[in-house]
């Protein structure tokens, strides 16, 4: 009974933070969309922790929670990996725009420099 | 113009302040009549400043990016502004400026060329890790670019419209990238590299660096960014 109520609990906060992030406007739909998926999983699971211990006996797995715990771990290396790439790919987008800001404040000094000239030797 | 092409010197620089100027000024000196492109990689001294007052087109980027984002910026340019051939420099002053019309004299029949430090002028010599790294490189990257490349990671390479282009698109920042990797992407593509030998001269400012642990640190880079490449299309 203390387990359900430790679980249940730390589910129902999850989803909360969760909830409250959304309604602040403060997750990308394609990430909100991911973590209200996991949230259906997580919150029935934590109020009924033995809800998976047939799907586990299924896959040879003795527990319930065992395969959760090697599902999670299995789901975060993904959710990591995919925020490597993310950040490769935000990372490749700021060099980009750093790259085109520096060619543009090229352009803006010559041009400036020749109008300055212009100015100087039309009095 | 350097034989009838426009030419520009892109160099890349960080930190260079103490020398840059003095670099700058021997291109022009020279060669008159090419325009010359600092590229300040997010440097925090004058390099700029210095650069700009020695006569030259100054880039400077917000924030550090390496060596392959300064350069993606020379060959954006270099694109940009209708340039026949664009030639890297580097900052420190070990290139002599004096070959530069040797290696766009080349350009005509490659669209590559490096300025090789083994290829027999000169006496520049490394030892240790750091020299299997180097032969490891030129043996394969000469296998992949058929043609025989003796110092692949030269930073005193010219580049002709094609591989202007090219390079404006695609130029990596990663480690070794704007050398290694750059190689074999350009040779995957069917451009014609070719080295030319070249003389070097002691670096104007700064030592390279001779720990053994560093150099084994860049035997692994090496053939990690080398594996890599390959594996690439």
């Amino acid at each position: 009974m203390k387990l359900t109520l430790v679980t249940g609990l730390t589910g129902l906060l999850l989803l909360a933070a969760f909830m409250e992030l959304l309604r602040r406007r403060q997750l990308r739909e394609k990430y909100a969309l991911l973590w209200l998926g996991v949230l259906l999983i997580i919150v029935p699971l934590s109020l009924f922790p033995r809800l998976l211990d047939n799907v586990a006996g299924f896959f040879g797995v003795v527990s319930g929670v065992s395969l959760v715990l090697f599902l999670g771990v299995v789901f975060l290396l993904l959710v990591c990996l995919h925020l490597s790439w993310e950040v490769s790919r935000l990372e490749e987008e700021t060099r980009t725009l750093a790259e085109n800001f520096a060619l543009l404040r090229t352009e803006v000094g010559v041009q400036r420099a020749v109008r300055d000239d212009l100015v100087s030797t039309d009095g | 113009m350097v034989n009838g092409r426009r030419v520009l010197i892109i160099i890349p620089a960080l930190n260079e302040a103490s020398c840059i100027g003095g670099v700058v000024r021997e291109v022009r000196g020279e060669l008159p009549e090419v325009d010359v492109l600092v590229v300040d990689d997010g440097s925090t001294d004058r390099t700029s400043a210095v650069a700009a007052a020695a006569g030259a087109i100054v880039a400077t980027l917000p924030y550090h990016l390496g060596v392959g984002g300064a350069m993606r910026v020379g060959y954006h340019y270099a694109r940009d502004h209708d340039y026949d051939a664009a030639i890297q420099v580097d900052a420190d002053g070990q290139h002599d400026p004096r070959y530069v019309p040797k290696l766009v004299d080349l350009l005509d029949d490659c669209d590559l060329v490096i300025g090789a430090r083994f290829a027999g002028e000169g006496d520049y010599r490394v030892r240790g890790p750091r020299r299997w790294a180097m032969m490891v490189l030129s043996v394969v990257l000469s296998w992949v670019a058929r043609t025989r490349l003796t110092d692949t990671t030269s930073g005193f390479r010219a580049a002709n419209r094609r591989a202007i282009g090219m390079f404006a698109a695609w130029y990596p920042t990663e480690y070794l990238g704007d050398t290694v990797e750059t190689l074999v992407y350009a040779a995957r593509r069917g451009c014609r590299i070719r080295q030319v030998p070249v003389a070097m001269r002691r670096r104007l400012a700064g030592i390279p660096s001779h720990s053994p642990v560093r150099a084994m640190v860049y035997l692994g880079r090496a053939f990690a960014v080398l594996t890599l490449a390959l594996t690439r299309r």
